[in-house]
């Protein structure tokens, strides 16, 4: 299986022959192209038109961040596997009210789910969270009946608040994160949160790009100038099984603490640490298989987002209902 | 589609599985990753460095011609003879002769059965093509794709997780 490539020291990466050669300060480290799935840069990278001919040939994206971490953009080679008529048909479900809202019902419907069960793991540790997770239940219930988009994404912004207000009584860090959850930038939670969320968001990207489907052509959220939104959708689903837990069972380890984030005018950062702490966990939690029911084998947590793609093609041509992916475990 | 214009593999996918051919045929592929198809690439690739030549001639793609003999090769990994690497030699017989080029005939090369399997047109294939053809037709005219076969080389094909997720 094909696996991404994170790079934190700074580097020149080059193509050499049939290889992505890293070069750092210190050492040389050669990468098979066909052992990889996408680049992750963190840090300061130099590299040139051939490498990037080179990785667009073999279908990698490259996701770079900021100095701060911060997700700033993603290299996408050329869309290889287009299909006219998968396009067509995910178009005209955008454009047909009725159509657009029962996708993007699925998604927030899947993601209140696994929102759940994140909840309900730590109700079962004695967490005084049952208001939370009854309140959301109630929401939960009204979802279907949300005209469009605009309301849905409403109670989808009630479902967050509810879940967010949790995180004081799961985290068991000395650390009022509730009052600070709602000042967003300047803290360290946010700083964890959006970390997680656009590591998801870059994962999902790199799946939609191995199938058919366009990823600027979403349902849940406008499809917007120079963003994946469809990745945006997906991420929904994605983000409590693959960030959330993690950054719960990070902080209450003492995995991670506010020694790993850093303050620069108003905003607080991972730093370099952080990042990697975080990173390293967070490509295990990808690679960490569970059994799938239909399939009957054992799959990745990572394939699950692909999985979830091609339900979503199937759904658009119109062969079966799409639902999102919900934890059962 | 008329019926000059599939491509082998198209005919190939009719016999293999009628959904496949639907879904191929709208460009619905995915990149194979498990390990049976990357195999089937090396091989493709790597087998006969020295003889091979892929000719392009309108939709199909010949593996290679042998021009002193008059012989097309098809390079199947495979360790089954298979009917559908059969009928995808026929019609690229099919085609030449259709295009006025006779006198060729086919072989498939199974490097991993150290075997070859010599293929000619007969007269009884030409008529059959025309019913593959019409019922190739009929599938591709469907607005949803064929149901999933059930068989178990579905386990193998690049589209297992797509059509059993
Ligand atoms: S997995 Fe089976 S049903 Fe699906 S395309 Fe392949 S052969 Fe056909």
């Amino acid at each position: 299986m094909k696996q991404p490539l994170y790079l934190f020291t700074n580097s020149t990466v080059k193509r050499k022959d049939n290889t992505l050669r890293i070069e750092t300060s210190e050492n040389k480290i050669d990468r098979p192209i066909e052992t990889l799935s996408e680049i992750y840069l963190f840090g300061e990278h130099s590299l040139n038109t051939k490498l990037l001919n080179f990785l667009s040939q073999n279908k990698i994206p490259v996701h770079i961040f900021n100095y701060y971490g911060f997700y700033s953009g993603t290299f996408f080679p050329r869309e290889v596997y287009l299909s006219g008529h998968v396009t067509v048909q995910q178009a005209a479900h955008y454009l047909d009210p009725e159509k657009r809202i029962t996708i993007a019902h699925k998604f927030i419907d899947a993601a209140a789910s696994n929102i759940l069960s994140n909840l309900g793991y730590y109700k079962n540790r004695g967490r005084e969270i049952e208001k939370q997770i009854s309140r959301i239940k109630t929401i939960k219930k009204q979802l279907a009946l949300a005209p469009g988009p605009m309301e849905l994404m409403g109670l989808e912004g009630n479902i967050r608040d509810l879940y967010y207000s949790a995180f004081n009584s799961i985290i068991k860090q000395n650390y009022d994160f509730e009052k600070r959850v709602y000042h967003p930038s300047d803290n360290f939670m946010n700083a964890i949160i959006s970390f997680g969320n656009s590591l998801v968001y870059t994962t999902v990207l790199s799946e939609i790009y191995r199938t058919q489907l366009d990823p600027t052509i979403s349902f849940l959220h406008e499809p917007g100038y120079r963003r994946y939104s469809l990745a945006l959708d997906l991420a929904e689903i994605f983000k409590p099984i693959l960030a959330d837990r993690l950054i719960f069972t990070m902080l209450n380890k003492g995995e991670l603490s506010e020694k790993d984030a850093d303050q620069k005018l108003n905003h607080c950062y991972l730093k370099d640490t952080g990042r990697k702490k975080f990173l390293r966990k967070y490509d295990k939690r990808l690679r960490k298989t569970i059994k799938h029911k239909t399939l009957n084998k054992q799959v990745s947590y990572k394939r699950l987002i692909r999985l979830d793609c091609y339900k979503l093609v199937k759904h658009i041509i119109g062969e079966a209902k799409y639902s999102g992916f919900k934890m059962w475990w | 589609m008329k019926a000059l214009d599939y491509t082998g593999t198209q005919v190939n996918y009719f016999f293999v599985c009628r959904r496949k051919l639907w879904l191929f045929t709208r460009d619905i592929r995915f990149e194979n990753e498990n390990e049976y198809v990357q195999l089937g690439r090396l091989i493709d690739e790597y087998s006969y460095p020295r003889k091979k030549k892929q000719i392009e001639i309108g939709k199909i793609k010949i593996d290679f011609l042998d021009n002193k003999q008059g012989i097309i090769h098809e390079v199947k990994k495979s360790r089954k003879i298979e009917k559908a690497h059969i009928w995808q030699v026929k019609y690229y017989l099919y085609w030449l002769k259709s295009h006025d080029i006779e006198h060729i005939t086919g072989e498939i090369d199974y490097p991993k059965l150290k075997k070859k399997e010599a293929i000619s047109l007969t007269e009884e294939d030409i008529k059959a093509f025309e019913d593959i053809f019409a019922q190739m037709k009929t599938v591709l005219d469907k607005a949803i794709p064929p149901e999933i076969i059930n068989k178990p080389f579905c386990k193998k094909c690049a589209y297992f997780e797509f059509c059993y997720v």
